[in-house]
């Protein structure tokens, strides 16, 4: 039940925030948002207690004559899905607080509709129900960049949808093919285990014929080279809250799909092609890094050192192995709140310089101690500094990846060095160095900036520290994928 | 059956309506008498027996019941969209007189039982509509679209004759069931003519789907027809179209499927690509949907070539049809209501989020359902075909669906993108009659519905 009600609830709050006038409505989706973060924990903590609680799943049949069921329950790793979404929500939105958006109840029922189709993708347990989440989260984004985004958003939403959409279809079709294949008592079934049994007993060239219709919808999505063309635009042109939702959960659907949806069903494929899609992740890694040294734009720039850490956390997963994939998930968890933290400091930046040019910026530190401090752990976690959230799935990450092969381990090893250059100089440039005339005096930071920023640097470091009650769960989580790879 | 005479008995009262002076009473009695055909359809479902009309020349079995509900509907919901339409003309009893009739075709097509029903159910369908996409008197365009429709509805027509006729010749009937039987008896020595006349009638049916590379005509008819009468011609005709066509082969020609499953696959491709590709270089908005259309019945072809004969792919075709339908009536009933000064191109949208949120989210929602996206009806239509298609041989017919799917979505959001993002030209609200904001509604509203609950319409059929 509770399972149903985390879906439910943020559809309702989203829908009730639409008929909200003015400011009410976001202070309305702020509340609903950290509700919902509280239905999460009780999950956490009904989780902890009892891993098969019948309260952490829900089934209902839907098309009785094609087998799809409103099937949803809560794992390890759907449950740490979950807490992240649940709680960047609310952030995300406290973060837009500063900002006046026109027509208020439209963009934060948006958001709270994303909320529901996001955290339904992390739940559901059935083929269809799981396509069905993953193209409706599409819409909300999809709205958020094309009403408040920045100039020539128009052309570039466009391209971001139609990409994923092509994505998409083709997962479709794949995942028809592999229903196609299941019997059930002689019936057919969309359950993502049956799913799984249909997709091990097809033989080798069909299960890698599956294998790139699946991973080119998960491949866009996080994005892997070279199918990352849409992102640097898309992030650079959504409104800041947008390329959160973007950068900080969403493309964590693709990640988490790999892990649940293409990995354990089509091992044949996987053993045949995996060691190609490492390359590419490996590629994307080392390009992505590149360009972000040479870009000018601090938010282009963390565009790009999305598409370096998501290549990381790709390689780790297509390695298969218990280090690998425990990797990606922690490295997830800290991925999505380190980049919505930078993508935040770049908006605040932006707001009171009126550039994101770095050349144009440098000597802030000087004006804003505060603001320095929070930047600099922000960053720290996010070249994975040792006691900083980044570090643990880093380490993981290079680990499994090394299982699989050490060149690619070295190649990927090299997203930490190239990561620190990027990211340190990228500080140098705004914070140090000579006070830039062109600036305007960087004054102190809202209320509300202050409280997110320091609520992801506290996260930032907690879990440096004592990562624990996360690993743990990841750890027992991944045994249990394991079991479905053997 | 008998919504098929009430709907017949209204067009002779449409036309007795001048000479005993009760125009005004004309359009509720209209309303009435649809919606209780509607009802007696509903019943005959209910009771679910067929019961042979006129020497087995018509027949009323569930199957022709259900299309017959989809097209009654259909043309409820058109006639509330065109009921000011009508009182702007002058001579507002022909065009009901000739829009009934049009619907007796349509009804006529989806339950025939001979040959010959078949030629009087085109015939009588099309010819109201030649007269109805000329109706625009004194435009040059609205003349050519008719002009264009009668000479190659004509020729179609021709074809389907000299089809019908060499089966004849071969088989000597025309009952549709006598054909099957015979085909199955002397499966393996039929005259080469037979055949011929098998792709007479398979070219002149797609003539009437206006399916590539039979689809020269849409385009310009469409587009020069006033708006609402391409409305009638692309949900109620193209629904009867398709029933007709699914009776024809399915059922009459489905023994000697390979012989026409290749032709229709190549069609069907080629329906796919020209339509997608030629309605992302198009401007006006009756043209992309024209194209669009063409692309649906593509869609729809591919069920009947997927050919099983099962659960699935009969409401797999009702389903789509009613999907279908539904969003094109709420389409066209804003393209209609937004193009009234005279613009048809896309930048008559443009703004339109500001100008009518409500109206444009209706378009939202229809252009999301026309291309496909969860959770209107438009994805599960979809899903059911990728369905149907992957078990069959035609697998790289199903690669080139989602390829042009992809292409799909660029001329449907290019509407969405205009309406949210374009800055308009004109601030002027746009006035539109109640009735018809209820139908856009209403459909828009069902759109939704069986989106999210499609087992009603997608488990009617349990044979």
């Amino acid at each position: 039940m509770l399972a149903a009600l985390l879906i439910l609830f943020p559809l309702l709050a989203g829908l009730l925030v639409f008929f909200v006038k003015g400011n009410a409505a976001r202070n309305l989706a702020l509340g609903f948002s950290i509700i919902e973060f509280g239905l999460a924990l009780g999950a956490f903590f009904l989780f902890k207690k009892d891993p098969n609680a019948c309260m952490l799943s829900f089934d209902h049949v839907w098309v009785k004559s094609l087998g799809i069921h409103f099937s949803v329950g809560i794992d390890g790793m759907a449950l740490l899905m979950i807490l992240l979404t649940t709680f960047l929500v609310p952030l995300i939105i406290l973060s837009s607080f500063t900002n006046d958006y026109s027509k208020p109840n439209n963009f934060y029922g948006l958001i709270l509709l994303m909320q529901m189709a996001l955290v339904g993708v992390f739940m559901a347990n059935d083929g269809f129900l799981f396509y069905v989440f993953w193209e409706l989260a599409l819409i909300p984004i999809y709205f958020i960049c094309l009403l408040w985004g920045g100039e020539d958003r128009g052309r570039i939403t466009f391209k971001f949808f139609v990409y994923t959409l092509f994505g998409s279809l083709f997962m479709l079709v794949g995942l028809i093919y592999l229903y196609n294949h299941t019997n059930v008592e002689g019936l057919k079934s969309w359950a993502v285990q049956d799913l799984y049994t249909a997709g091990r007993s097809l033989a080798e060239n069909q299960q890698c014929a599956v294998f790139w219709m699946i991973f080119i919808a998960f491949a866009i999505k996080m994005p892997i080279f070279p199918l990352h063309t849409w992102q640097p635009d898309t992030y650079v042109t959504a409104p800041t809250q947008g390329t959160m939702l973007l950068s900080g959960i969403m493309l964590k659907m693709g990640t988490f799909g790999v892990i649940k949806w293409l990995l354990p069903v089509v091992p044949l494929g996987l053993e045949k092609w995996g060691g190609t899609a490492i390359a590419l992740s490996v590629t994307g890694i080392i390009y992505a890094s590149i360009i972000a040294i040479s870009q000018k734009d601090f938010k282009r720039l963390i565009a790009y050192s999305s598409i370096a850490h998501v290549g990381l956390i790709s390689a780790g997963i297509l390695s298969a192995n218990q280090q690998g994939i425990q990797g990606a998930i922690m490295q997830m968890l800290a991925h999505g709140v380190n980049v919505v933290g930078l993508f935040f400091i770049a908006d605040i930046l932006f707001r009171h310089t009126g550039t994101r040019e770095m050349d144009k910026l440098g000597g802030i530190r000087g004006m804003n101690g505060n603001f320095a401090v929070l930047f600099l752990i922000i960053l720290l976690g996010s070249v994975a500094l040792p006691l900083t959230n980044g570090f643990v799935g880093e380490f993981l990450l290079i680990n499994g990846v090394y299982q699989f092969s050490a060149t690619m381990a070295a190649l990927a090893g090299l997203t930490v060095i190239l990561g620190a250059v990027y990211m340190l100089r990228s500080y140098q440039k705004i914070m140090l160095g000579e006070r830039n005339d062109s600036n305007v005096a960087f004054g102190p930071l809202a209320t509300t900036d202050k409280v997110v920023l320091s609520i992801i640097c506290v996260v930032v470091v907690a879990f440096g520290i004592y990562p624990k009650p996360l690993n743990d769960i990841a750890e027992e989580a991944v045994k249990t994928i394991m079991l479905n790879l053997k | 059956m008998k919504g098929l005479l009430i709907i017949s008995g209204l067009g002779i009262l449409a036309m007795l309506a001048e000479i005993f002076k009760f125009k005004k009473l004309l359009f509720p009695m209209v309303l009435i008498g649809i919606v209780a055909a509607y009802a007696f359809n509903f019943m005959e479902w209910k009771t679910g027996m067929s019961i042979p009309y006129f020497d087995n020349m018509i027949g009323f079995d569930k199957l022709g019941i259900a299309f017959s509900g989809i097209i009654i509907a259909t043309a409820f919901f058109w006639f509330i969209l065109a009921n000011d339409y009508f009182e702007e003309e002058t001579s507002l009893v022909d065009h009901f007189a000739l829009v009934l009739f049009a619907l007796v075709g349509a009804l006529m097509l989806t339950s025939f039982k001979n040959m010959t029903t078949l030629f009087l159910g085109v015939e009588i369908m099309s010819i109201p509509l030649y007269v109805l996409a000329a109706s625009k008197k004194k435009d040059i365009k609205s003349n050519e679209a008719g002009f264009k429709y009668l000479i190659m509805g004509s020729f179609a027509s021709g074809f389907l004759l000299f089809g019908i006729a060499l089966v004849y010749g071969a088989t000597g009937s025309f009952d549709l069931m006598q054909i099957r039987s015979f085909i199955s008896e002397h499966g393996a020595d039929m005259p080469l003519f037979f055949y011929v006349g098998v792709v007479f009638m398979l070219i002149a049916m797609c003539f009437k789907i206006s399916a590539a590379p039979f689809h020269f005509w849409a385009p310009d008819v469409y587009q020069g027809s006033p708006t609402l009468i391409t409305a009638l011609m692309s949900t109620v005709v193209k629904t009867a179209a398709f029933a007709a066509f699914m009776r024809l082969f399915m059922v009459g020609f489905a023994e000697i499927s390979s012989v026409w499953t290749g032709i229709l696959a190549g069609i069907i491709a080629l329906s796919l690509v020209i339509a997608n590709f030629s309605a992302a270089m198009q401007n006006n908005v009756k043209r992309i949907l024209a194209y669009s259309s063409i692309s649906h019945a593509a869609f729809m072809l591919m069920v009947i070539l997927a050919n099983v004969r099962s659960n699935l792919s009969v409401n797999a075709l009702i389903y789509y049809s009613l999907a279908y339908s539904l969003g094109s009536i709420a389409a066209f009933g804003i393209v209609y209501n937004v193009t009234k000064k005279g613009n048809e191109n896309v930048d008559a949208f443009n703004g339109l989020a500001k100008r009518n949120p409500s109206l444009a989210l209706c378009m939202t929602v229809a252009m999301l359902s026309l291309a496909g996206i969860p959770i209107t009806s438009g994805f599960f239509a979809k899903y059911f075909v990728f369905t149907a298609m992957i078990g069959t041989q035609y697998k790289w017919l199903l690669i080139i669906a989602v390829l042009t799917s992809a292409v799909g979505v660029y001329y449907y959001l290019r509407i969405v993108i205009a309406m949210y993002f374009k800055k308009q030209d004109t601030h002027e609200p746009i006035t539109i009659e109640r009735s018809n904001i209820l139908v856009i509604v209403l459909t828009t509203a069902a759109t939704i519905a069986i989106g999210i609950v499609p087992g009603i319409v997608a488990e009617m059929f349990e044979f």
